[in-house]
């Protein structure tokens, strides 16, 4: 962890997904059961010995929620501890063994607070924790020592000379050589591996000015020289450090809020062993198993039905919004819905093998393809690093020629890099960052990549996926056509059956139900009773004697003889039509790619005014389109969140799912929505490109400040105070810059 | 000049003593939740006395 830690030191503020890839190995694939397996295996190891539990508590944002959920659940019996984490929204209890955390829950449901249990083992604050600290302690050190050297060195501006300097610089030196040792740490490392490498990093000029400045400094001192550059080794020290913590904080957060959507899903079947029911983790399940899936659940793996009659949601694997039926022989596949009906699946194929897994090879090919792009910073370093060492050198020879004193010509040199040393170009990424995902998190929106803000200030077309993502994947009646003397008994009907077209049904039928009598749900049919005598069923057109069978999600409703179909469109997600609207008012080309069927994505596309769109798409199709959209030569973002879409996300040149999606989807892609709102779409792109003005303002400030201080460094008139002076200059300034973003 | 004598020792006591009480404060996860407290002193539970 140390090793990936000093490395993502190493590689400035790009080269992050790199970095967390080396720290994460597992967490970055798009296979959630293949996650899932060591994530068991590890949890099998530590053991349920601790007892504490960890939730998320999304609604908690001011003192009072503190106490009051503290207070609750340190009533809670068995509880012995609870700590609100305002940062990260958590809540830690330490309690006693018997304790799940279904029971806290529920205490916490009880004063209003939704809560989420979290999985400890899939969260791996600790080590991040210490490495964050780590960062810290050396910003410290640095900031200390630096106070202390620069009041040392005021004096001797101030003209300290003879004796009094000579105690002043080696005061200082006693002072800067520890702190260089320890608080450079980072920068030797990561320079040491880029150099065995055969690379140039942006940290070997800053090792070798480190380097050179103290050891210039150091002979001065012995020969009581008039100037030594302590004070700005310490400073540079510092001002990169605070560099290296801010572009920490940021993918600290992220990750921890990716790890959290991660750790919210714990995945668990209920297998049934000789009759008898047995909940294990989806990561055990083997082919033969039998599972038992209630309504509402997902389907944990791949399978056949072996028992049971029921109405399956696939829309998160294929896009089609109406539910399909699921009858004994017919085969389901991993992550579909389980709507009416309880299911007894035999398993075919689980992990690895099952068709979610089988989704992996294709992202990972489409991601490789997005691997290869480099950050500004990147770009910046690998411009700047020769340059840097070949002005060094070349000032260095030049002195040395013209006044044959070598001890001149290194102190010029070291002036040199200390004056070109990046210290605002190390601030001015890692700054803009903080400020744009600061105010993007503000606003429900999670960013898990360092590099996601730059790819998505250059997009220029948005891919949108429909069912899930424009829409909420929840029906809701069209226009109700029903007589007036049938609604009674739509509305009681409806309120018998959990499926999601009876829902939206019975809350968009404003009048008291009727009293029906032998009420019961047949599953994978619908309902049916007795009203005044007559069978009154409401379903599927076969069940219910419907003679027309127009496609489209749709129910019937029968009384007697008379059967009348009641049309179901799906709710758009509030947002929707306000971010379609404004991306394409910013001149962004707006698509939309849908697997559902042509009318459906009709209704849709006319309702959002897209104008191109595409119906009946395969995940494949997706990921093509979205390929043939880059090769013409347009920046795609893509904006899905069904497997379906996953292939598309991962090769798509920025991506954003809503929490909603499959944790797949989630992986993929480089922005998570946390609201159910779309609305932050546009003002990402917004963001997105004043942040990257912003970049490239910061990186002009630091060039111009080099333009007007080489020349003095280099003619031999940089003093300690001017470097002192320009450094901490330029370092303000780019950083109030990054601020005007919040 | 005597007077360096007293006053850099001082000076560097007194940033050796800042230096010692932020690492005390790492140590002790001061910084885990800066947001959680900052809310926590509006808040009037143990206002009286100390937290046991």
């Amino acid at each position: 962890m140390a090793d990936a830690t000093a490395q993502g030191g190493g590689q400035f503020a790009g080269g992050l997904r790199a970095v967390a890839e080396a720290e994460h190995p597992g967490r970055l694939s798009a296979c959630p059961a293949c996650d899932a397996a060591p994530l068991a295996e590890a949890l099998a190891r530590s053991g349920p010995a601790r007892g504490d539990i960890m939730l998320s508590v999304p609604a908690v944002h001011c003192a009072a929620c503190i106490v009051a959920v503290e207070r609750a659940l340190n009533a809670a019996p068995g509880v012995h501890a609870a700590r609100v984490n305002l940062s990260l929204r958590r809540v830690i209890i330490d309690a006693e063994a018997g304790i799940g955390a279904a029971d806290l829950i529920a205490v916490l449901d009880r004063i209003g607070y939704e809560a989420h249990e979290l999985d400890p083992g899939a969260l791996t604050a600790t080590a991040a924790d210490r490495q964050g600290r780590d960062i810290l302690m050396r910003v410290g050190v640095a900031g200390f020592a630096m106070m202390n050297i620069m009041i040392l060195s005021v004096a001797v501006w101030s003209g300290a000379d003879a004796a009094t300097r000579d105690m002043f610089h080696w005061i200082s030196g006693a002072i800067a050589l520890p702190t260089v040792a320890f608080a450079g740490q980072p920068f030797f490392s990561s320079a040491w591996r880029a150099l065995r490498a055969g690379r140039l990093g942006m940290d070997v000029p800053i090792s070798l000015a480190l380097i050179l400045a103290s050891a210039i400094s150091v002979f001065e001192t012995l020969h009581s020289g008039h100037h030594a550059y302590f004070d700005a080794a310490v400073m540079l020290c510092f001002f990169l450090l605070v560099g290296r913590y801010l572009d920490y904080r940021t993918r600290a957060v992220a990750r921890s809020a990716a790890e959290e959507l991660t750790a919210l899903e714990v995945p668990r079947a209920v297998r049934l062993t000789d009759g008898a029911e047995q909940t294990v983790r989806v990561a055990d399940l083997a082919p033969g198993d039998l599972v038992l899936v209630r309504p509402g659940g997902r389907i944990p793996a791949d399978g056949i039905v072996d028992e049971g009659g029921s109405e399956i949601d696939r829309s998160l694997l294929t896009g089609e919004s109406a539910p399909v039926a699921a009858r004994p022989g017919d085969v389901v596949s991993a992550g579909e819905v389980n709507l009416t009906g309880p299911l007894t699946l035999r398993v075919t194929a689980a992990g690895r093998d099952s068709s979610l897994a089988r989704l992996t090879a294709l992202v990972a090919a489409a991601e490789s393809a997005r691997g290869r792009y480099t950050s500004v910073a990147d770009r910046a370093s690998r411009a700047y690093a020769p340059v840097v060492h070949l002005m060094a050198l070349t000032s260095f020879l030049g002195w040395l020629w013209v006044t044959r004193d070598a001890r001149l010509s290194l102190n010029v040199a070291a002036a040199v890099l200390i004056i070109t040393c990046p210290c605002a170009l190390g601030l001015a990424v890692p700054a803009v960052v903080t400020a744009a995902s600061g105010r993007l998190f503000r606003r429900g929106l999670l960013i898990k990549d360092g590099t996601a803000l730059e790819r998505l200030a250059e997009v220029d077309t948005v891919v949108f996926d429909k069912t899930g993502t424009l829409t909420m994947g929840t029906p809701r009646v069209a226009a109700n056509a029903l007589p007036p003397e049938a609604q009674p008994v739509a509305a009681a009907l409806a309120a018998g059956s959990a499926h999601p077209l009876s829902r939206a049904l019975a809350a968009a039928l404003e009048v008291a139900p009727a009293a029906l009598d032998d009420l019961r749900e047949v599953p994978g049919y619908g309902v049916e009773g007795r009203w005044q005598g007559q069978l009154v069923r409401l379903g599927r057109a076969d069940w219910t004697g419907a003679a027309d069978d127009a496609p489209g999600a749709a129910t019937w409703l029968r009384i007697g003889e008379a059967v009348h179909r009641v049309d179901f469109t799906d709710s758009l997600r509030p947002g929707a039509a306000e971010a379609v609207a404004s991306l394409r008012a910013a001149g962004l080309r707006v698509l939309m790619l849908s697997g559902d069927g042509q009318g459906a994505v009709a209704d849709i596309a006319a309702r959002l005014a897209i104008p191109e769109w595409r119906a009946g798409v395969t995940p494949q199709d997706k990921a093509a389109a979205v390929a043939a959209l880059t090769r013409s030569g347009a920046r795609v973002l893509m904006v899905g969140d069904g497997l379906n879409d996953t292939a598309a996300l991962a090769s798509a040149h920025a991506s954003i799912s809503p929490a909603s999606a499959l944790d797949a989807a989630r992986v993929a892609s480089d922005m998570v929505l946390v609201g159910s709102s779309l609305a932050p779409v546009p003002e990402a792109v917004g963001v997105a490109r004043a942040a990257a003005r912003r970049i490239r303002e910061n990186f002009a400030l630091s060039i111009l400040y080099n333009i007007v201080a080489v020349p003095f460094a280099v003619a031999g008139l940089a003093t300690p105070l001017i470097a002192a002076l320009a450094m901490s200059l330029s370092s303000i300034s780019v950083t109030l810059n990054a601020l005007r973003l919040r | 000049m005597e007077v360096l004598v007293f006053l850099i020792p001082a000076s560097l006591g007194l940033g050796a003593l800042g230096l010692l009480a932020f690492l005390w404060s790492l140590r002790n996860r001061q910084y885990e939740d800066p947001k959680g407290d900052a809310e926590r002193i509006l808040s009037d539970e143990w206002d009286d006395r100390p937290k046991p």
